[in-house]
Formats: C-alpha cells, structure tokens, sequence
C-alpha cells in the first residue's frame, strides 16, 4: 500500500525538480525544431503534398510520426504537458512559502553582526537605544523596508529590515502568467475558427460566413459549424498600388458588410489593419484578377464565367480556367452531349510586355491585358465524382482523348472575341479584382496578450529585483566602558544580500551613514 | 544615399578590423596592470601575436620589458578605433534608412545591421561602466567583423521599399525589441566563451585555446557580465519576439502565432535562454553548463539572423535574401 504511494510522491519529486524543469525545456525547443524544418499542414498544405510528390517514400512515415502536424504531434504534447505538470507542482509549494514568507516579521538579527558579508563597526549615536531604533525604523520605513525592532533582554535594541519580496512575487507572476497563456491558447483552439476564401469583386460573388462557402476552413474542438456568426461580404472595390519596379506598396479592399441585419457600405480594410466584425475579423492577405469568360456555343446560347485566376509570379501573370459542362446542348432534345463540353486554360497577364513572350506579365497593374487561352472539347470529366480542381483541366481526360484541344492557343484582349471551328464563339469581357481574405475568430486570443504582459511585468520583476536584510543593533552607552554620555547610544549594522547584487555595498553604506545623526534620507531602489 | 551606405559599411568592417589588429597587438606586446607582472614572469609563454605566427616571448629580451606606455596607447587607439567603427556603423543604417525613406529594418540585411550596432552600442556602455574589461575588445571586434562581412556578402538586399505587410506601426515596435535584443545577446556570447577559456586557464589548463584567455579578466567577472547582458535582453526579447511580434502577426495575417519558421526559431531560442536563466539560478547546476547553455542560445540566434532565411522561408518576407 505505501510503496506505490512512496513511489508516485518520488516521481512527482522528480519531475517538479528544477533539473528535469531543465531537461523538460530542452526537449520543447529541441521537438519544436522538426515543424520548422518540415512543411506544416496549418501552414500550407500545398507544401505538405508536394512533399509526398517529392519524397514518396519517407512522407507516409514522417506522417505517421505526426511531423506534418509538429506541433500537435503526440510527442510535443506530451513534453510541454510534463513540463507545465513539473511548473504547476513547482509553484504550488513555492507560492505557500511566499505567502508565508511576506507576512512573517523580518528574522533577528544575527548575534555578530561583522560576520555578514556588509558590516559597519559600532559607533556613537544620539539619545537611548528605545529612541534611536524608533528613529532608524522610521527611516527604513520610508525607504519601504519592512522593519521589526525588539528590545533584548539587556535593554539593548535590534532592527531588522528587509526588503526585495517584490523578486519572488514578480517570478511567480511570471511562471503564473505561463499556464495562463497556456490556458488562453488552448481556449482559443477549442472555441476559435478560420476560413479562407478568394472574394471576388461583384454582388454575384459576395461571400455568406458558413463553412461550405470558404475554400479552405478549420473549426476548433469545441465549434459547431451553426455557431459561427452569420454576416456577408461583397467586394465592391479593390485598390492596389503598385512601385515601378513591380512591389506592391498597399492594398485597400471596400466591402459592403451585412451583419446582424444591417447593411454597411464602403467599410474599408488593408493588409495589417483587418476588417473587425462582431465575433470574427478579416485579413486581407492577396489579390489577384478573376476573367469574365463568355462563351456562345453553336446554338447561340451564351454563358458567362468569372474565375478567379492563380497568379504564378510577383507580376500576377496568373492562371486558372473556365468550364462549360453545360454547353452544346442540343435544345430540340435537351440532352446534354458528353463529348461536346468545353472548356478553357488561360494564361492572364495584366501588363503584357511591348514585344517577346506574351505570357509573362511584366507589371502587376493592368496596364495592356491579355488572355491566352486553350480551347478543349470532350468529356470534362466532371462528373466521375472525382474531385476536380476549379483551377485546371482534367488531364486525365485529355491523356484518355475523351478531351481534344481545339485550335491553337488564342489570344484575347479584352472585349475580343475567337469564333471555334464549330462557329461558336468565346469573349474576353474583362476582369474583376478579387481579395484573397482569411476570417478568424479566436476568443482567447485577449486573454493570452493580457497573460503574457502580466508575465513580462513579473519578468522584470523577477530579473531586476534584490533581496536583502539589513540588522542594527543598538546599545546603550553605559552598558560599554568606552562611553562619554549617558545620553548617547552605540548602534552597529550588519548587511546580508540574498541575492547576486553587487551594488549592495553602497547601499548599505548609504544606509548607515542615514542612520547617523544628521545623515540623510534612505530612499532606496526597490 | 543607397551607395554611400554601402561604401560606410566598407568603412565600419575595415574600421572594426583595425581595431581588432590594435586589440590584438595590445593583448599581444600587453602590459595591462596584472598582465604586465604575468609578463615579466621569468616563463617561457606561447603569446598569439596579431598575425598567426607564434612568437616565443620571454626569451626575447626586447619583450622581456614590454613598454606600458606603448602599449596603453596601442589600447587607447584600439578603443577609439571601435568607436569610430560604431560611428559609420549607425552612419550606415541612417545612410540606408534615407535612401529607402523608412526605418532601415525592412529586409534581412539591415536587420542584423541593425542588430550588431545595438551590439557594439551596449559594449560601448559596458567599457564605459567597467574600463577593465577593455581586452575583450578583441573578440566583439572579431564577432562585429564575421557578422557584419558575412551580412553583407550573404545577406546584401538593394535599397527597396517596406512590403505592404511590414509597413505597421507594430512591426516597428517588434523589430526595435528584438533587434536591441539580438545585438545584446549576440555581444553576451563573447564574455561566454571567454569565461569558459578563462575558467579552464584558472584551473590550470594551458593547452591551445584556454591559453587565448591568459589575459582576459577574471572568470567570475566575466561569467558575472555574461549574465547580466543575457538578463537584461531576455525581458526585450520576450517583448520584442513573444508579444509585440503576434500583435503585428495578428494584425496582419489574422493569427498571433503559426509556428512559422521564424516564429519557431524565436521561440527556441526564447526557451533555451529561459533555460540559461533556469540554470543559473540553481546552485546545483554548475555555471561552466550553464555558461554552454547560454552558448547554445548563441547558436540558435545565428540560426534566426541567417539560418532559417537561408534554409526555410516562409511567411516573413525576410526570408527572400
Ligand atoms: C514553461 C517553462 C518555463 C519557463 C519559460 C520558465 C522561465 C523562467 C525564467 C525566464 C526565469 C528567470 C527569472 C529569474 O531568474 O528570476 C525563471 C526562474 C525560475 N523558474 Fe522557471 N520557467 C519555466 C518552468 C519552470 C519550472 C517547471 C520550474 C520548477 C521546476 C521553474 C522554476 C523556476 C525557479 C525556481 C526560478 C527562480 C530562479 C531564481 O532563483 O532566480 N520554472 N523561469
């Protein structure tokens, strides 16, 4: 019965020693290395899949160790757990001996007082013992010492002083201020979220906030997708300014906002000064430009398409597609022909260079537009139930001949059109900007700032603050065979740093030579 | 502007390396108070002369009886040197600063520019307040010449303006703090590794590197230096890199902390000094480990200043050097 206990109470020794605290922050920073070495799921998971192309073998592996995920990975939760166990379990005690040692009465002094590593030798002072302790506990109370005076038995005084408390309470505040912003972090995962979504200009494109209308999103543990606020957003205005060498100097976006019933206009958001709404906010993080495809097909009905094309470069040479699934339908039938869908690849480019390649932007602006596009007749294979990318053509297709180029690559300035083979036609209406925009929410997030001031405050403390004691003692002239007066006191001091302070010798100089009669004033640092 | 800035920068590394041949020289023909005594020992002693070549001392007559009044001045000059240096470093931060119109922390370059001036400024400070430690001014001169010529061959970026996204009152904030803070770190390596050389020399050890430090203060000032500089920079570091950093993050890309690269480097760092400071305070520890913790640390910003720039990327623009 006792053994198992005798051996939880020595490992929980163990592990609230300062050594294995050690140990304990050497294992986070050394698993902290692996995320910043290989790509992270939360940061790109672009990244993490270009890795399985690149490294077939390996990347299951590393997966399974949870390496894609580092810092959710078993391993690292399991050695900062241990380690805010071992912080919880060092605190504790040291918060109940702090507690205890700020109300207890500063200790007596010691019997020789020149044995301490500051001394002063005893020296005459005015009035009797009773009134010079009165006097230097006063001054030491101004000085904001916490002072005791006790009268001996041989109606000697002593005082003892001590000050510097503000050391030990600063660095509990800290190691206090640590699990709280753990906890802070941790109550943002569970109850935040975020979403990313390309936002195109336009009121057909405006975006509602629920998970199906985001891109890419990701809810914490404890958020229900019918939790998160409901407000829509429509890009009415883009403005991007641009250096001449191509550098972007500031983005603006304008949205008219729909929240909580009510409509604003012209509310205005940058990269850095996000859009806050009640319960998220929203980040401008890109941009880019969205072509207006129209497409007639041989039956003379037309369809338009606005995609957001990917830029490629920092020119925003940008690419991307549009899809016609539903053209050439015969509408004396109404069947829909599989082989007689269309589809485009376009290369855009905002500023096309004077002469040489055209498919390469050479200025972020829209200066000379131009769009190049491929045309692909066929099967778009958008009904296998394979996942297929807004963003490219079904290369399986075309590999399988089920999609055949048509023509060669054409390019379009905007408002020009290209007639196909079949007599259909396709137009380059123009473009819209579109904002690339991530929307959070993380409740914790005010908590964990206000933890992790609180904590820097009880750093400073803790780094900055000196303990230390001071003792007098002070005797009554007649009681030395030396004495003069009657009237007149012997006072001698004695100085004790508890902590590395190298200034204490003046200071406890400056001290003494306050408690002298006539000496100054002993405001001293804290 | 943008060429004087780079012609200054010539200036303060050739600057820093004159004074470090005058530390040098002074360490070598020295005669600082205790050094000289140790010097007139009749014992035969390898001495580093300011080239690589090795000269036997003692049996020199001519060194036998180094001439203090000399090799004072030769300390004073390398003093005065090291201040000059630090007067075209700030002139070429404020040169680049003009020439690009905005505080010179935009890119990888002028950050550690930026970061090794505040480097030698707390040195400065540090000579003013404790003159004796004056001969560890060869190695901040070394240190202040390896970084700075390899900011400027690796990490060189012409004169441009701030992206978007560091043009934020917030990300002035975060580059001042940890900047100051990297620089004091960065100096507070240099008594590190000369307090382990100098330990092992008062223990009597008189093999190649310990005998570097035969004229180098006493360890336990220099130990005592080494942790008053990385105390003073880790509360600016917390600040800098844990606080005012994730204010900026969030602000601009909606998350305080994502564990990017950058992001992952400050915090290993943060947590190896926090362990520097752990191991200091435990009287079990011993001070040479926790000295190599310290070290460590070291090794962990040079792995923020060029490292992770060089290897990873990600979102900190810095990262295109
Ligand atoms: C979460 C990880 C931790 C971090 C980042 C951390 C950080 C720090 C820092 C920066 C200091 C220096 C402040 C000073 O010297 O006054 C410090 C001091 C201290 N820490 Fe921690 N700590 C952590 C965990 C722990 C744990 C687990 C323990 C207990 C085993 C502990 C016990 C102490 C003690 C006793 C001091 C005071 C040292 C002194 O006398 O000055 N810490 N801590």
């Amino acid at each position: 019965m006792t053994r198992p206990w005798a051996l939880l109470r020595n490992s929980w020794r163990q592990l609230t020693s300062m050594r294995t605290a050690l140990t304990l922050l050497f294992l986070l920073a050394i698993a902290s290395i692996p995320g910043s070495v290989f790509p992270q799921r939360n940061v790109s998971a672009q990244q993490v899949s270009d890795y399985y192309q690149e490294h077939p073998d390996l990347a299951p592996t590393l997966n399974k160790l949870g390496v894609f995920d580092a810092y959710a990975s078993f391993w690292f939760s399991a050695i900062y757990v241990l380690l805010f166990a071992s912080l919880i379990g060092c605190i504790i005690p040291r918060l109940r001996e702090h507690w205890q040692a700020v109300r207890m009465t500063p200790p007596e002094a010691p019997r020789r007082l020149d044995r301490l590593p500051a001394s002063a030798p005893a020296e005459e002072t005015d009035g009797t013992p009773a009134e010079a302790a009165a006097r230097i506990r006063t001054m030491l109370r101004k000085g904001r010492w916490r002072v005791t005076a006790r009268e001996q038995d041989n109606g000697s005084w002593t005082v003892s002083a001590e000050k510097g408390h503000l050391k030990e309470t600063g660095n509990l505040l800290f190691h206090v201020a640590l699990l709280s912003v753990l906890a802070g972090v941790a109550f943002g995962s569970w109850y935040g979220w975020h979403g990313n979504r390309i936002l195109v200009a336009g009121e057909d494109t405006a975006f509602c906030n629920s998970v199906p209308q985001f891109d890419e999103s990701g809810l914490g543990a404890r958020v229900d997708e019918a939790d998160l606020p409901g407000f829509c957003l429509e890009l009415t205005d883009f403005q991007a300014e641009f250096l001449d060498t191509g550098m972007p100097s500031s983005f603006e976006a304008t949205v008219t906002v729909e929240e909580n019933g009510a409509v604003t206009a012209g509310r205005r958001f940058a990269v850095n000064s996000p859009l806050r709404l009640h319960g998220a906010s929203v980040h401008l993080l890109g941009h880019g430009y969205a072509p207006i495809i129209r497409y007639t097909d041989r039956y003379g009905v037309s369809q338009e398409r606005v995609t957001p094309f990917l830029s490629t470069d920092s020119m925003l040479t940008s690419d991307g597609v549009a899809k016609f699934p539903d053209a050439n339908v015969d509408p004396a039938t109404g069947q829909r022909q599989d082989d007689q869908q269309i589809g485009f690849q376009g290369i855009y480019v905002p500023t096309m260079p004077e002469n040489g390649m055209v498919v390469q932007s050479v200025f972020p602006a829209e200066n000379n537009p131009g769009l190049t596009l491929i045309a692909y007749r066929g099967n778009l294979g958008e009904d296998a139930g394979v996942p297929n990318s807004v963003y490219s053509i079904n290369q399986a297709q075309i590999d399988k001949g089920k999609l055949t180029q048509v023509g060669e690559a054409k390019l379009l300035k905007p408002g020009e059109s290209w007639t196909l083979d079949d007599g259909s036609t396709v137009t380059f209406v123009g473009t819209r900007d579109y904002a690339t925009i991530a929307i959070r929410s993380d409740p914790g997030q005010l908590f964990v700032l206000f933890s992790s001031v609180l904590g820097l405050i009880g750093l400073t403390l803790s780094l900055n603050g000196r303990r230390r004691r001071v003792f007098f003692r002070i005797t009554a002239a007649d009681l030395r065979e030396s004495s003069t007066t009657t009237s007149s006191s012997f006072m001698e001091a004695g100085g004790l740093p508890r902590t590395d302070y190298p200034g204490f010798a003046d200071e406890f100089a400056q001290l003494v030579a306050a408690t002298r009669p006539g000496g100054g004033t002993a405001e001293g640092t804290e | 502007m943008a060429e004087l800035s780079d012609q200054l920068l010539v200036v303060t590394v050739l600057a820093y390396l004159v004074a470090m041949i005058c530390h040098a020289a002074e360490y070598a023909f020295g005669t600082k108070s205790h050094i000289g005594r140790a010097a007139l020992r009749p014992e035969r002693e390898l001495v580093m002369s300011g080239g690589p070549a090795l000269v036997e001392k003692s049996s020199d007559p001519v060194a036998e009886a180094p001439n203090p009044w000399r090799s004072v001045l030769i300390g004073r000059a390398a003093v005065a040197l090291t201040g000059l240096a630090a007067a075209a470093h700030i002139g070429t931060l404020i040169t680049r600063g003009i020439a690009a119109e905005r505080v010179p922390w935009g890119n990888m370059y002028e950050f550690i520019l930026s970061a090794t001036f505040i480097g030698i400024a707390a040195w400065l400070v540090v000579l003013v307040r404790w003159p004796n430690l004056r001969h560890l001014g060869l190695f901040v001169a070394l240190f202040q010449v390896l970084l700075l010529g390899v900011a400027g061959m690796v990490a060189y970026t012409p004169v441009g303006p701030l992206v978007p996204a560091l043009d934020s009152a917030w990300f002035i904030v975060h580059i001042a703090a940890v900047s100051t803070s990297s620089g004091i770190f960065l100096l507070g390596a240099v008594p590190a590794v000369l307090y382990l050389m100098r330990a092992g020399y008062e223990k009597g050890k008189r093999s190649f590197p310990y005998t570097l430090a035969k004229n180098v203060p006493a360890a336990a000032a220099l130990e005592r230096l080494t942790f008053r500089l990385h105390a003073f920079a880790f509360p600016i570091w917390t600040f800098g890199a844990l606080i005012a950093g994730p204010i900026w993050a969030e602000a601009s890309w909606g998350r305080y902390w994502g564990w990017d690269p950058k992001e992952v480097w400050a915090f290993i760092s943060w947590i190896v000094y926090a362990g520097y400071l752990h191991a200091r305070a435990t009287p079990s520890v011993k001070r040479n480990v926790a000295t190599w913790i310290a070290i460590i640390g070291f090794l962990t910003m040079l792995m923020n200043l060029f490292g992770v720039n060089l290897f990873f990327g990600g979102l900190h623009s810095y990262a295109d050097v």
